[in-house]
């Protein structure tokens, strides 16, 4: 561990050049085993079983080469109907949480008397679990919502909520919205506050009107934000789970699956192994697409190789 | 902020606080029903309580074993945080220090593993950790958190120690200081504010994470607040009266987390957000 080295110039080469080395790994080495064992290794090992029928309770998996692919494709509808289900909520809620999430951010820079407790309230679903946030949304559509309907005698309110595919659907676009928007305005807000004031000053003094103030100036200010929102928002709603398996499981019929539930319910429910981890495989290679246009079209700032 | 308070900004205002009110109003419901009897909660969620069964909650207590299931929660994360953050400061430093290939191929590794979603890990891990005799255990559960904090977290400090300057740590080492100490009594207080982000961020994620504590522990003892939850709802659905209370207290350790460290918690995240 080169203790007491005294001046550099006292060593000798190949010593010098032992104990650094020694150091390097003794600060490196034992994040990068945990992280082997816990991520790299399981990796190949899912890629491993993609190729293999195993259902978990026999000792080993059986080879199968790619069947599970070709199942995929021609067999098993389940996993479309996941990802048909998949891209339309990602779809609609990136729309409508970055709609809320902006609208918020705009109100609450203006100089309102409530606008920093506000900003905590409409944060603070964001903090709790997605699993509770579930049960607790089961509760307001089950129970409140129909008490709520006979004394307002708002239909909206008397749907069958989660009873149907279109309700399942909107049910969980609601919860998930309500969840996030509140985030998506914390980075908004991070944005306007940035915008320089004397551009804005600038602009009135000319006599533009606050649409062309906000269309000309702030909208191009924020484009960085706004591309962290969605790409954020793309790659949540994507791999969503806790609160689908908490709030419909997938009900009805299986109509509110996403897709992480459905690898879930292949591997842990039907105990098809092999298949459910080629469903991993393409799920996995569906997020990095994402992920590499999004690092494509912002630059990573941060990765410097 | 010299502009004077319109009425427009009246209008605004009060179109956000109803909106605000709206935000706020499934935890209103969930609070107002949990102390009502379960008849009455059936019959109509929207009226306040006629009278007040405080019972809901001690039964809730007993039934998730609620101060079993908070310390199991307190321990995995607290030591999983410890963990992640002490050597993930530790690699990501020497990392950032030493510019070799290696450290450049680790990096990469690590930035590369953001990207897998849990679902392509979950069925191998369950089979290692069963290998490794890890499995149903919380220091083992710890362990894979560990594994699983690492990439983001030494991704944060990796960044942020490329900032620091390295004047202090060159004189130290001529002045004869282990590598040890200047880490630990050097470099680790100087990366304060990133600490505090990392703190933050995976305390947010370990203590509402429910898929991997499932998969890893079955025992009753062991579980965590989501996994009696759920479990809870799996045996008692629509008891509402029990199941309501048990909602609002484990809604309250972190809504209390997050008022006390709101400020901190609104800067982590914005940064996070920024660079994750």
């Amino acid at each position: 561990m080169g203790r007491n080295i005294g001046p550099k110039s006292a060593w000798s080469g190949k010593a010098r050049i032992m104990a650094e080395t020694k150091e390097y790994l003794f600060f490196t080495l034992p994040a990068f085993l945990i992280f082997t064992l816990i991520i790299l290794i399981p990796f190949l090992i899912g890629i491993y079983y993609s190729f293999t029928e195993w259902n978990g309770i026999t000792k080993d998996a059986l080879w199968i080469g790619v069947r599970n692919y070709v199942d995929l494709v021609t067999k098993d509808e389940s996993m479309g109907n996941a990802f048909v289900f998949t891209a339309k909520f990602t779809f609609m809620v990136l729309l409508l949480s970055n709609a809320l999430g902006l609208a918020l951010a705009l109100c609450l820079t203006l100089p309102l008397k409530t606008a920093n407790p506000l900003r905590i309230v409409f944060f603070i679903p964001n903090v709790i679990g997605g699993l509770i946030l579930g049960f607790i949304w089961r509760f307001i559509y089950n129970q409140a919502f129909p008490a709520i309907g006979k004394l307002t005698g708002l239909s909206f309110f008397l749907l069958p909520w989660l009873g149907t595919p279109e309700t399942g659907f909107w049910g969980l676009v609601i919860v998930y919205v309500w969840r996030t928007a509140g985030y998506l305005m914390i980075i908004y807000i991070a944005a306007l506050v940035s915008v320089d004031e004397s551009l804005l000053e600038a602009a009135k003094i000319d006599g533009a009107s606050p649409i062309r103030i906000f269309t000309r100036i702030v909208v191009p200010l924020i484009v960085p934000a706004f591309t962290v929102c969605v790409f954020l928002m793309l790659s949540w709603a994507f791999k969503i789970f806790d609160v689908v398996y908490s709030l419909t499981n997938g009900d009805p019929y299986r109509s509110t699956e996403s897709l992480a539930l459905n690898i879930y319910n292949e591997a842990f429910i039907y105990n098809n192994y092999g298949l459910a981890s080629a469903k991993a495989v393409i799920f996995f290679l569906f997020v990095g697409l994402i992920t590499l246009v999004q690092v494509s079209l912002t630059k990573s700032r941060e990765v410097e190789l | 902020m010299s502009k004077r308070y319109s009425p427009a900004l009246f209008i605004i205002e009060t179109l956000v606080l109803v909106m605000g009110l709206l935000f706020l109003l499934p935890f209103f419901m969930i609070l107002m029903n949990s102390v009502k009897p379960i008849s009455d909660i059936v019959r109509n969620a929207a009226e306040f309580p006629k009278s007040f069964q405080w019972n809901n909650y001690v039964l809730a207590v007993r039934e998730i074993k609620m101060e079993t299931a908070f310390l199991n929660s307190l321990l995995i994360t607290v030591a999983s945080i410890v963990g992640m953050v002490v050597l993930g400061a530790m690699a990501a430093w020497k990392m950032a220090r030493v510019k070799t290939p290696l450290s450049r191929i680790m990096f990469f590794l690590y930035v590369a593993a953001m990207v897998i979603p849990f679902q392509a890990l979950m069925i191998p891990l369950v089979k290692v950790a069963v290998v490794l005799d890890i499995i149903n255990s919380r220091s083992g559960l710890i362990f894979i958190y560990v594994g699983f904090g690492l990439p983001f977290t030494i991704f944060l400090y990796h960044g942020f120690v490329k900032g620091l300057p390295r004047e202090l740590e060159e004189s130290a080492m001529i002045d004869g200081c282990t590598q040890v100490r200047i880490f630990s009594m050097i470099v680790f207080p100087l990366l304060k504010t990133i600490t505090t982000t990392v703190i933050i961020l995976q305390t947010l994620w370990i203590w509402n994470d429910f898929l991997l504590p499932a998969l890893i522990l079955y025992k009753r003892e062991y579980h965590t607040i989501p996994l009696s939850i759920n479990r809870f709802f799996g045996q008692y659905l629509y008891q509402w009266d029990k199941a309501l209370a048990a909602l609002v207290l484990s809604t309250l350790p972190v809504i209390l987390f997050f008022l006390a460290l709101q400020k901190n918690i609104v800067k982590s995240i914005a940064a996070g957000a920024l660079k994750g």
